[in-house]
């Protein structure tokens, strides 16, 4: 299998920040790679090397088999791009904008209008194909924005966070579009800071954080990296923490984390119903109240916790003063889950 | 010379010139589109000039003197100096909108079509010509009104129009420069009132040089806002309009109104600052729209 995109060692430095710090990666064709991490991380400005609109300080890329250095505007004629601003003109309506965007794929001009309208059936938004695009919801400019990408059927599509900011109806019909977009074989890179998107669209993911690759694999691997199983208990009473701690100590395989002030305690098991039935009795016979016990898979959300040290929708301010580009809009605190 | 412009310069590209046009009228059609959806900036834009003339035309007229003949000479005069004056103010709509765009992230999206790199450049300078003839035709209309008149001909007349055109069309470029290099549209309007309103009143625009204190009168002898603005007098008819006696065509020009080089080849001098300034500002701007990226 080739490659859509390989990028090997980007580097990116604005004055003292390294926004992109030596990436490597690779989107074989047909697939999705999710390129996740927190804002300022490094992802929009990666996406910007790869579709041409910055040059890299080092490394070097390609894009469907044409060289992003050497050879930009043929990577241009080969890719799509929508990115998280949307970037659709406000004043024309959706069916001019797709209409010139494909004139300038330079369709000829009755190929261009008959793509526009595909196009427009194809994200439901014919009944506003003749209203100009600032009546807009969010979530239809982002449709919008998406089928610009699509009008010369590129082989390759960058989609640089495409639901920030969107409500989570929105978010699931976007979703729907990229997975029927995989389905007709097209090559994705996905930039996004929502675990729960990358687990869904995403073939392979690679995690990033200040400008660094810090892993990569499917999200079962990454889950995987965190280990297994985990039971998990809340205890009425704090002054029966200890002894929980000990109980918990002969059902698991591992060592227990005490959190003394939410009164929980975790610990690896591999006996998955079993060892929480296990516990139940034990507790029971002990006479310990239990407020909460579970049995918990980890998550993407595990994984990158324990990859990064915080979690990837909240990264630090100091994160994302002016490392990049990245997502300048204030939706950081918007969560997906 | 950057290594992306020696890069891109190798990979022949047979249809680079008619992608140029093409690409370029494409973005000027969305450009008009735009305007016809948003027309404030055309409705302001065409009624500050009829503003200008009505204003400067009286106002100004009556320092000229007390009589109507006189004060109607002054306006027959200041006419060309505020066809100049607006012609430039039009060429900074250039710097706005192309600030506008890369603000907006639709530069970015065109960057990453397969477009001549200059085209979205010239799609926009030439939106920016085609309302700079509208607002001179509004312009033109309002003179005639107040009792301004051609004495030099259509011919002549045509080509004071059409040097305006050249010039605010070289400007555009130059404003585009700006506009891509600056963070948002309100610094270009800021910066270029501030820089322009000195350049288009140290020149004859409104009143005639010649009686200015020495340095400005040397400043405006070379400026080539006065530069148009003489030719288009002459080639208007206007040029002794004050003393009240309209020449019919190209007069002979004296030594005292015309006492620069520039000034007595104002057709020349003009036109070598457009080439100038094409020269410039087509690869400067070209160059910064290849690396322009939204903030």
């Amino acid at each position: 299998m080739t490659d859509a995109v390989t990028a090997d060692g980007l580097v990116k430095h604005y004055k003292e920040v390294k926004a992109v710090d030596g990436v490597s990666l690779r989107v074989p064709e047909g697939s999705v790679l999710g390129v996740l991490g927190p804002n300022g991380a490094g992802k929009t400005t990666t996406v910007r090397m790869l579709t041409t609109l910055i040059r890299p300080d080092a490394g070097s890329a390609t894009v469907a088999g044409a060289d992003v250095l050497r050879d930009p505007q043929e990577v241009r004629r080969r890719i799509g791009v929508s990115g998280q601003y949307a970037a659709v003109d406000e004043h024309l309506t959706g069916r001019e904008n797709l209409e010139m965007v494909a004139r300038l794929y330079h369709l000829p001009r009755g190929e261009a209008k008959a793509r526009a309208r595909e196009l427009l059936a194809q994200f439901r938004l014919e009944d506003a194909a003749n209203r100009p695009t600032k009546t807009y919801s969010g979530g239809m400019r982002r449709r919008l924005d998406l089928a610009g990408a699509l009008v010369a059927r590129p082989p390759v599509i960058f989609l640089d966070e495409p639901t920030t900011g969107l409500d989570p109806r929105s978010r699931g019909d976007m979703w729907e579009v990229i997975n029927d977009l995989v389905g007709h074989g097209t090559s994705v890179l996905l930039t996004t800071q929502y675990l729960e998107e990358a687990d869904r669209l995403a073939d392979n993911i690679v995690v990033i954080d200040h400008g660094q690759i810090i892993a990569e694999g499917t999200a079962d691997q990454l889950k995987a990296q965190v280990g297994g199983e985990r039971l998990e208990i809340t205890v009425a009473d704090p002054a029966l923490l200890d002894q929980a701690g000990d109980i918990l100590a002969g059902v698991g395989d591992g060592a227990v984390e005490t959190d003394r002030h939410s009164r929980r305690l975790i610990v690896p098991v591999s006996g998955g119903t079993q060892s929480l039935l296990a516990a139940v009795r034990r507790f029971d016979e002990a006479s310990i109240t239990v407020q909460d016990i579970g049995i918990r898979r980890p998550t993407l959300d595990d994984a990158f916790l324990s990859l990064t040290g915080h979690r990837a929708e909240q990264s630090e301010q100091s994160d994302e003063a002016d490392v990049d580009n990245d997502n300048d809009n204030d939706e950081q605190l918007e969560l997906a889950r | 010379m950057t290594t992306e412009q020696l890069t891109t310069g190798q990979i022949a590209r047979p249809s680079a010139i008619g992608s140029f046009v093409s690409d370029g009228l494409t973005v000027a059609k969305r450009n008009l589109i735009k305007i016809r959806r948003v027309p404030d900036l055309l409705i302001f834009t065409t009624l500050q000039p009829i503003m200008f003339v009505l204003l400067f035309g009286y106002v100004f007229g009556s320092l000229a003197g007390s009589g109507a003949s006189v004060q109607a000479g002054y306006r027959e005069f200041m006419m060309a100096g505020i066809f100049t004056q607006t012609i430039i103010f039009g060429a900074t709509i250039t710097g706005y909108m192309m600030a506008e765009d890369m603000q907006k992230g639709v530069i970015d999206r065109f960057r990453t079509l397969p477009m001549h790199p200059s085209s979205v450049l010239f799609g926009r300078t030439l939106t920016d010509v085609l309302n700079n003839v509208i607002v001179l035709i509004v312009m033109s209309l309002t003179g005639l009104i107040i009792g301004w008149r051609l004495h030099g001909g259509a011919l002549h007349a045509l080509w004071a129009y059409v040097l305006m055109l050249l010039f605010a069309y070289a400007l555009s470029w130059l404003f585009a420069f700006v506009g891509l290099r600056v963070r948002s549209p309100e610094v270009v309007n800021n910066a270029s009132f501030m820089v322009i309103f000195p350049v288009t009143f140290i020149a004859n625009t409104f009143v005639p040089s010649q009686n200015m204190p020495s340095v400005l009168k040397t400043i405006a002898g070379w400026n080539p806002v006065s530069t148009i603005t003489q030719s288009a007098r002459e080639n208007f008819g206007n040029l002794y309009a004050l003393k009240g006696n309209p020449q019919p065509t190209h007069a002979q020009v004296d030594k005292q109104t015309a006492y620069t080089w520039a000034l007595q080849h104002p057709d020349l001098y003009t036109l070598i600052w457009t080439v100038v300034l094409l020269a410039v500002f087509v690869p400067l701007a070209t160059s910064a729209y290849k690396k322009a990226v939204a903030k």
